[in-house]
């Protein structure tokens, strides 16, 4: 018994068929039970008032919206190592959910900040680097549509990935680097924000649906992934069995 | 390998081979600039280096899907492929001569329209010195790219998308050297920093790019 056996796209199948409703239903319970706590059963913040709360829908989406690259980046390796083809899809099927999750944390964020910094873009380190992983995203999804042959476009978004990756991490460190050099205030203000986040550590009040609505985000990822591989597992059969047909 | 490169320069020199394009549409920009945001020399010298960065950047984009495209159509990249000379070599060789073609120009341009930017005295040499670090590692990332859309047809656009993300690091620390060396500041940190990078891409894309040309010429 080992996790290589739902390489198999036939196991896979059976098992995530089994898998998807009881997921399907508990992300959707830890979703509800995390925002709605987080909305309308935690107290204002004395000096943000209630814009705060949309916390629980900017910190899930993106952490989800980094894990979505890194789980692509692990499943591109297994591809380019193993040739498993449930792998490659399933890096396929993740590119647009993460997609997804940097614009809901991007956009969340520009809600946030239009009150809160009076603007609803600056040019800060962590924005900046999430416009770039979506930009590299976009690049993916981008060229797993373009090329015909899925096989080739497996091998060549996986290699897209890994050097994708490294440069995201590049960019992650020189854009902080531009930053500093550019834009001192921006930066002192959105690290005064953090520090509010993590250095003096949330109160549990906030921070317990927090992490409720982070494993929801979680479990929907999954869920999504799960799905969306299992529609290109068989949409990869559809497409065998129409060339079967025009072969006969 | 050394006759691929002088083939490959031969063929750009030529007449089609789009020598002069990436260099006259750096002119272009550098040019047009002052037009739009205003003659103001002091607004102009403070935004003098980034605008050659960018400027540079773009020119190389330009030529990008030139470097593999007109090769797979005639199926001579076929023949390289199964060349005795690894893929890898035949990969640097082509960002090679992309450089020496497209960027070099670039390089050597800039800091005579640096003058029509007005850019500080001390700017000259920075923006040369960044600029000739720099664009090794636009031209290796750039052939990546290439190699990466050969197979797609009017990939123009898919490249630009694929090119420009990667890109943003050597643009950062590029144009941090030159502002930097304009302004009379220290530029130790981000020229090591930059030179990182192009030695880095220089060291390791190749790899990439023929493992992705094997793949797309299978």
């Amino acid at each position: 018994m080992s996790i290589w056996e739902y390489a198999n796209p036939v196991k896979f199948l059976r098992l995530t068929d089994k898998l998807l409703p009881p997921l399907a239903i508990l992300s959707i319970v830890t979703l509800i039970i995390g925002l709605v706590w987080g909305f309308f059963f935690t107290p204002d913040d004395f000096r943000q008032g209630s814009t705060v709360k949309i916390i629980y829908l900017h910190v899930p989406a993106a952490l989800m919206a980094i894990n979505a690259w890194l789980m692509m980046l692990v499943a591109s390796l297994v591809w380019i190592v193993r040739r498993h083809h449930v792998s490659a899809l399933a890096a396929r099927a993740a590119g647009p959910v993460g997609a997804v999750m940097t614009i809901i944390a991007l956009a969340t964020g520009a809600i946030w900040g239009q009150p809160m910094w009076g603007t609803w873009w600056a040019w800060d380190p962590r924005l900046t680097s999430f416009l770039i992983l979506f930009l590299f995203y976009l690049g993916y999804i981008a060229l797993w549509e373009a090329i015909e042959d899925s096989d080739t476009a497996a091998d060549l978004t996986s290699i897209l990935c890994l050097v994708g990756s490294v440069f995201a991490v590049l960019s992650r460190y020189a854009v902080n680097f531009w930053n500093q050099g550019l834009h001192q205030g921006a930066s002192v203000m959105r690290a005064g924000a953090i520090a509010g986040d993590t250095e003096e550590r949330v109160s549990n009040v906030f921070a317990i649906p927090l992490f409720v609505s982070m494993a929801g985000f979680f479990l929907l990822f999954l869920t999504l992934v799960l799905l969306r591989t299992r529609t290109e597992i068989r949409s990869r059969r559809i497409k065998a069995l129409l060339a079967k047909e025009r072969a006969a | 390998m050394i006759a691929l490169l002088i083939r490959d320069l031969r063929l750009a020199v030529r007449a089609g081979g789009g020598f002069g394009l990436g260099l006259s549409f750096f002119l272009i920009v550098t040019v047009l600039v002052p037009f739009g945001v205003g003659p103001e020399t002091g607004l102009l010298a403070k935004i003098a280096p980034g605008i050659l960065w960018i400027g540079a950047l773009l020119s190389c984009l330009l030529s990008l899907d030139r470097i593999f495209a007109l090769d797979f159509e005639d199926g001579s990249l076929d023949l390289l492929a199964t060349a005795p000379v690894p893929l890898e070599g035949a990969v640097l060789v082509k960002a090679i001569a992309h450089w020496l073609t497209s960027a070099l120009p670039l390089v050597v341009a800039a800091p005579l329209l640096g003058i029509l930017l007005s850019l500080p005295a001390e700017g000259f040499l920075w923006v040369f010195v960044s600029l000739l670090l720099g664009t090794p590692a636009l031209s290796v990332i750039g052939t990546f790219g290439a190699a990466l859309t050969v197979g797609i047809k009017r990939g123009g656009l898919l490249l630009s998308l694929l090119v420009l993300p990667l890109y943003v690091p050597t643009l950062i620390f590029g144009a941090e050297v030159a502002r930097r060396g304009a302004e009379g500041l220290a530029v130790e940190t981000p020229l090591m920093l930059l030179a990182g990078i192009s030695l880095g891409a220089l060291a390791f894309l190749p790899f990439a790019a023929a493992a992705v040309l094997r793949m797309n010429l299978r």
